[in-house]
């Protein structure tokens, strides 16, 4: 097969960061706009195209018909290396490639991050200037971090092995801190930014590790070596297989003389280590809190990095290692109480928030934990491994809502100049398009019928009643307050009082179609998204499988949400002191939620206080008094000497003759005296 | 009443422990010179006078000198042109105050 | 036994020797040391002469009384003003050049006391012109063209250094 698209995917956005970085100070900021967003269009449709053939060409490479359970033909979907050449070769079969993988939950990634990258790089050419038009300082430098990133997600998704996902993770890391800090003259940004690179990358940290531990014991980087089994007669095909995973497990890590490590075995912790990347870059408790800071960048940059894409790299890790955590039950077990922590701590604080974005931050970092607990809660024997591909599935679906909510929060932030939404209220006269395609959204959010939401929660809301019925009352409970937290924000932007205008000329109105029409589409997808039977695309093992709703759990979910969403109406949508009279009702439990439980302030206790003050400053202390102190010492007292006998040398050759005179003369007494 | 070899050796002697005195306390460049010059000579003299009390035959000592005379005044030639130089560059030729090239 | 003449002639050679080299030293105007000086080498000439080596008497006289010592009275009226004394000395630069050359003095002294003291001159022709001629410009035994030759090379480099050391930029 010809390799030249898949290698154009990754080498446009390339291309499109080196030209835009290094000569856009040549070009104007329009023509880097529209450079930018056709490159992506095109990356755009080849990536659908690269989809569609790999879904649908029937190419044997890519899909193959089994005998199932119960003597049924079954597709398969295959995994195909398209190409690998090695980069770095240590020693025997350990080597390092770059790579292009296909499989279903790669070709459903390169869709969503293609879609959402279109979309946010046509909608910046209008969000990133003011309303005279004028463009923002810097606007080429956004584009080429934009395509800079958008290369560094799309080599993470087809990443053949585990260590080029790495590289990726870290590239994805570095754009997103370049983003994030893209208004650079502003100290919040900045300061975001760092923030968000420190957790990230501390996160890293257990991620390398995980990643040394695993190759150490295996010897192998490959994703395919982990958990794939080659197909007969197909050189670069592999199929997804449990019986891989557990030979890897029984040779490398069980035996007699099985690795134990603090009573958990060396698997375990090296699977716990790798999700420890996946929650730094996911924003799982309790290293969520670069996230909310985060939005200090650009608005559609939250919406391509922090809502969509980058984000839900920590459940993509967790899926393309699937088959190993089906083997190590502990490690799943922990990303579902994680996944469940985070899904609830991040709905409660999301329901006392003013800044719209923070919001949508908090929403998103609720989300994502649906996607880990569903994945946590998967398991082969329940239901065909329904939470995998539930997990996948609201990843796909939460992509397009949230980025429609970013994006219309970034309208909206565009129309009124405050992230607040005190700013705001009673919008919905004013811009009609954004109050539809964001209405559209908080129903997709709350999971309403017929909206895509609905149909993915309602998959995880399963998953997890399969798995136990405290993890789906938890999870309805978190479901609940999502739709109440969503629906409290619309009311809040769109109703409860009028807005006062205090200019007519400066009225606040819907933008212009570069930002609309993203806002229509995201809104067209949400709508229509869940009608996919998304069981034909990702499963756990590749094999096609049709999930039915549960007519039980969606009826239950759904009157939650309804409940909910009437609560957040009856206390929201007109101007009212019921809101006050609840946070004074319970002003504990409003003032953590406002403050975010204090995580922020912990985290500053425990570095500051603890590392800073009882570690750091004992030894820099050291490193001054004693290490330094010696060295200076060293300096000054040869210094001194010097100084004191500088005087000797002084260039007078009257001097030195009297003193080789002195010398000569002594040195023969001393002879002679000798002598005699 | 004979002349030993003393009765000369130490007006050379004398003559040379002005030369170094001379050589310690001038500041003049010249008289500098001068002092040397004196070393030389008192040098000279020794040469010619164990060459003739030692071995009046042969004649090392007395073309020592000889020679130890040519490079005297090659020397003294040379010396005399730097200080000119010295002295158009610097005005001065007080070697306390040469300095410009110390450090 | 030497004559009377000879000795009173050795006491005239080394009064002058000690007492031209002591003011040549301590003169205050320059050009007057450079005259002390000149005296000091028409002593030791007159030494030369006595000690039965008349051509070498000869060239000190012409090399260093005629040759030298005009140099010396060029450089001195070229650097320096008629009549500029020169400085006085500081006391510790003379107390530390008279401790040396004392202390030298000493020693010399005392070693050329206790090692050579009673030996007498023995009786030698002085050499022939053509004795010394051919001993400067043979190739044998105690034969010196060598170093003459090697004496010639550095008074020309000597010449060649001097004109491009004081000629004008």
């Amino acid at each position: 097969m010809d390799a030249t698209i898949q290698i154009l995917i990754l080498a446009i956005p390339l291309f499109m960061f080196l030209l835009l970085g290094l000569l856009g100070k040549y070009l104007s900021p329009k023509i880097a706009g529209i450079l930018g967003t056709t490159a992506m269009g095109v990356v755009t449709a080849l990536a659908y195209y690269t989809a569609f053939n790999y879904f649908f060409s029937g190419d044997p490479n890519f899909q193959r018909e089994i005998i199932g359970e119960h003597g049924e033909t079954v597709v398969e979907h295959l995994q195909y290396i398209v190409f690998n050449p090695v980069w770095l070769e240590f020693y025997g079969n350990l080597h390092i490639n770059i790579g292009f993988m296909l499989d279903s939950i790669s070709a459903m990634m390169l869709v969503v991050i293609t879609t959402i990258s279109f979309m946010v790089n046509l909608y910046s050419n209008a969000y990133m200037r003011d309303h005279d038009g004028v463009y923002e300082k810097g606007f080429q430098r956004y584009y080429a971090f934009l395509a800079l990133f958008s290369f560094s997600m799309l080599g993470l998704v087809v990443a053949t092995n585990i260590f080029q996902m790495y590289i990726f993770w870290e590239l994805v890391g570095a754009s997103s801190y370049l983003l994030i800090g893209f208004y650079y003259t502003s100290p919040a940004a900045v300061s975001a930014s760092k923030k968000a690179f420190i957790v990230t990358r501390f996160a890293d940290l257990g991620f390398l590790i995980g990643i040394l531990v695993l190759s150490y014991y295996t010897g192998v980087f490959s994703f395919m070596d982990f958990t794939s089994a080659p197909v007969e007669g197909l050189a670069d095909t592999y199929h997804i297989s449990l019986d891989t995973a557990s030979t890897v497990l029984a040779t490398k890590f069980a035996g007699s003389a099985a690795p134990m490590f603090m009573g958990c075995s060396v698997l375990t912790w090296a699977l716990v280590l790798i999700f420890m990347g996946g929650m730094g870059k996911s924003a799982m408790l309790p290293l969520h809190i670069w996230l909310p800071d985060a939005m200090e960048g650009p608005t559609p940059v939250s919406a391509l990095i922090h809502a969509a894409t980058m984000v839900v790299a920590g459940v993509y890790l967790v899926a393309r290692l699937f088959p190993l955590y089906l083997q190590e039950t502990t490690a799943l077990e922990i990303v579902t109480v994680v996944g469940a922590i985070t899904a609830f701590y991040a709905a409660m604080v999301a329901c006392a928030q003013v800044d719209i974005k923070r919001v949508l931050a908090f929403s998103t970092i609720s989300q994502i934990a649906f996607m880990m607990v569903s994945l946590g809660v998967c398991r082969p024997e329940y239901h065909h491994g329904v939470g995998y591909m539930a997990s996948m599935f609201h990843l796909f679906t939460h992509a397009m809502f949230k980025a429609l909510l970013f994006l219309g929060a970034g309208a909206l932030i565009h129309a009124v100049h405050s992230n607040n939404y005190t700013a705001m209220h009673g919008l919905r006269k004013y811009m009609p398009v954004t109050h539809w395609t964001f209405l559209i959204g908080c129903l997709a959010i709350a999971g309403i019928i017929p909206f895509s939401g609905f149909f993915s929660k309602d998959e995880i809301l399963t998953a997890c009643g399969e798995y136990s019925i405290f993890v789906y009352i938890w999870m309805s409970a978190v479901a609940a307050l999502t739709a109440f937290y969503m629906f409290r924000l619309y009311f809040l932007i769109f109703w409860w009082k009028e807005h006062k205008v205090h200019d007519p000329h400066h009225a606040p109105h819907d933008q212009p179609w570069p930002m609309t029409v993203p806002l229509i589409f995201l809104a067209l997808v949400s709508c229509v998204a869940g009608f996919i039977n998304f069981g034909d695309f990702v499963t756990y093992n590749g094999e096609q499988h049709t999930f039915d709703l549960d007519w039980t759990v969606a009826g239950i979910s759904l009157t939650v949400a309804v409940v909910s969403i009437a609560v957040a109406a009856k206390m929201y949508m007109k101007e009212n002191p019921l809101p006050d009279k609840m946070a004074a009702a319970l002003p504990r439990l409003w003032d953590w939620c406002y403050h975010r439980f204090y995580w922020d302030e912990l985290y500053m206790f425990i570095t500051h206080r603890i590392i800073f003050g009882l570690i750091c400053k004992p030894i820099a202390w050291f490193d001054r008094h004693i290490i330094d102190g010696t060295m200076d010492a060293f300096a000054t007292v040869t210094n001194k000497a010097s100084w004191s006998i500088k005087g000797l040398q002084s260039g007078n050759v009257q001097t030195y003759v009297w003193i080789y005179l002195i010398g000569a003369l002594l040195l023969g007494t001393i002879t002679y005296i000798c002598l005699i | 009443m004979n002349l030993n070899i003393l009765c000369y050796l130490i007006p050379a002697l004398i003559m040379f422990c002005c030369g170094v005195y001379g050589f310690i306390t001038r500041k003049n460049m010249i008289a500098i010179l001068i002092s040397l010059e004196l070393m030389l000579n008192a040098v000279d003299i020794n040469f010619v006078v164990f060459n003739r009390f030692l071995f009046p035959g042969s004649m090392e000592g007395m073309f020592f000198t000889l020679f130890a005379i040519a490079i005297a005044a090659a020397e003294t030639a040379l010396a005399i042109a730097i200080i000119v130089n010295i002295f158009r560059v610097a005005k001065n030729i007080d070697v306390r105050e040469i300095t410009k090239m110390k450090f | 036994m030497d004559s009377v003449g000879s000795i009173i002639m050795y006491v005239i050679i080394a009064l002058s020797i000690v007492i031209f080299s002591v003011l040549a030293v301590t003169a205050r105007k320059i050009l007057r040391a450079a005259t002390y000086l000149l005296f000091t080498l028409f002593a030791t000439a007159a030494l030369y002469f006595q000690l039965d080596y008349p051509f070498l008497g000869a060239v000190q006289i012409a090399v260093y009384a005629g040759g030298i010592v005009v140099l010396f009275v060029f450089a001195i009226l070229l650097t320096s003003n008629p009549g500029d004394n020169s400085e006085k000395l500081e006391s510790k630069k003379r107390v530390t050049g008279l401790i040396a050359a004392i202390a030298m003095l000493l020693a010399g002294g005392y070693a050329l006391c206790t090692r050579c003291c009673d030996l007498i001159m023995p009786q030698m022709d002085s050499a022939t012109m053509k004795t010394v001629g051919e001993t400067l410009m043979g190739t044998g035994y105690q034969q010196y063209l060598l170093p003459f030759e090697a004496v010639s090379v550095l008074l020309l480099a000597c010449i060649i250094g001097g004109i491009v050391i004081a000629r004008k930029r």
